[in-house]
């Protein structure tokens, strides 16, 4: 490191929050919302959720259905690529892996999707393994719509736009297609102790 | 890791060429980027602060100037608890020089040659990337329709007020209307109230005209806004947005 910014001292975070901020990240206590555009209403009554693409028979759950399914409860750090970081968020949701029980499919790769029309594209192994949900509460209450309720996805080891608001379903697919923000200069993969936020990162 | 895609976004010195004092809380650096790549009305910058013992700390900020301009333009807003915005505005003097990379995003973007009728909101240092869209347009000589809402706390807390005076007394197509929530000066007679679906009625185009929004400032302000619109069976993919932090505490 060559360039120092003139006067610059910093506020340093605390030594015990250090070692789980990743590069660039700052912590906030609050929980900003992010989206590109309006945020989508949708009552449960409406709400489905699919598992489709590479698969011999697609999935479908209507929101009492889908909330019969085994759930857990986690507690995780998020990582926004527009720098902020909230650790120890509560969430409720049914693991991924409960999701994609007994799917047998050759694709490694998944685009999740949302109502609203976003997308983004995930790796299958960065879903499975216990490290993705499909969350309906945070805090122990259901999800506010501006934080993606009904339902989200939440890949908290990657960053937070790859945990998809409004989600109603995961496309199985064999090739890596860039989604929404992966279309939109920020990067495939999204590895923040890596610090992969845009193209080339 | 390097990955795939067209180019990487490296930091870059910016040095600060001038500095324009906006409002009593907020600054706009202009910068001197060698080798800038140029960027679209609406793009922000990564801007890095390294201390003396290695330390840094990485904010974003929304570009201000047009793409025509050849220098790069922020506008920062202090926040007197944060980290980096009380460095921009009030340590950094002309001559310093500022790491940043950049331009980051392609979704809320606003090109010229876009014809449709524009409408923009702001909230506050929501202005900003708008900002850098009317300067845009005025820079291209595009003609095309355009209403801007801004609401503001008070008149002075209003960012660009002369340059969006002059914007809009140049009878090219654009009107300016504001919205002053908190304290209005004697005798105003514009709006004195928050964002409202008359307001909006009132200043947004026709539905069939087939308009394009884009609406930034704080996270309650932009929910508002964009969620009267769809009420008001506006496209929703024809309205774009970008939220600034719920408290804005922590840039």
């Amino acid at each position: 490191m060559s360039f120092i910014s003139r006067g610059f001292r910093g506020k340093r975070r605390d030594v015990a929050a250090a070692g789980r901020v990743p590069p660039g990240q700052y912590v906030v206590d609050d929980f900003p919302v992010l989206s590109a555009g309006p945020t989508p209403r949708i009552p449960v009554a409406e709400w489905n959720f699919v598992v489709e693409g590479e698969i011999d028979e697609p999935k479908k759950w209507t929101w009492d259905e889908f909330r019969k399914l085994s759930t857990e409860q986690v507690t995780k750090d998020i990582h926004c690529v527009t720098k902020w970081t909230k650790l120890d968020t509560a969430w409720t949701g049914v693991s991924v892996d409960t999701i994609l029980e007994g799917v047998d499919t050759a694709a490694e790769y998944i685009v999740a999707f949302s109502y609203g029309g976003y997308t983004t594209n995930l790796p299958l192994e960065d879903v499975t393994g216990g490290k993705a949900w499909v969350a309906f509460e945070f805090d122990g209450q259901p999800l506010h719509p501006e934080h993606g309720g009904p339902a989200r996805l939440l890949v908290p080891h990657l960053y937070f736009w790859k945990s998809a608001k409004w989600v109603r379903g995961l496309r199985l697919v064999n090739e890596n297609q860039p989604g929404f923000w992966e279309s939109n200069g920020y990067h495939m993969y999204g590895d923040p102790w890596r610090e992969q936020r845009y193209w080339g990162d | 890791m390097s990955s795939r895609g067209p180019r990487l976004l490296e930091w870059r010195l910016g040095t600060v060429a001038e500095l324009v004092q906006e409002t009593p809380r907020v600054a706009s650096l202009v910068l001197d980027v060698p080798d800038w790549q140029g960027h679209l009305a609406g793009q922000h910058v990564d801007v890095r602060l390294t201390a003396d013992d290695g330390y840094q700390a990485q904010r974003s900020y929304s570009i201000a100037s047009a793409p025509e301009d050849p220098r790069l333009a922020i506008t920062v807003e202090r926040l007197d608890d944060g980290e980096v915005s009380p460095y921009l505005v009030g340590e950094v003097r002309k001559g310093d020089k500022v790491e940043l990379r950049g331009p980051i995003g392609g979704y809320f973007v606003w090109r010229a040659t876009d014809a449709r009728p524009l409408l923009l909101v702001a909230g506050g240092s929501g202005i900003v990337p708008l900002m850098a869209m009317l300067r845009h347009r005025a820079a291209a000589h595009s003609t095309t329709p355009t209403r801007l809402l801004y609401s503001s706390r008070s008149l002075d807390d209003v960012i660009y007020r002369a340059e969006l005076e002059r914007l809009a007394s140049a009878s090219d197509g654009v009107t300016v209307t504001h919205t002053l929530t908190r304290m209005q000066p004697p005798g105003w007679k514009g709006y004195a109230r928050r964002i409202d679906r008359a307001m909006l009625a009132e200043v947004c185009w026709p539905k069939d005209q087939m308009p394009i929004t884009y609406i930034c400032g704080p996270t309650p302000m932009v929910e508002g806004a964009a969620t009267l619109l769809v009420d008001m069976a506006f496209d929703p993919a024809s309205i774009k947005t970008e939220r600034f932090g719920a408290t804005g505490g922590s840039s």
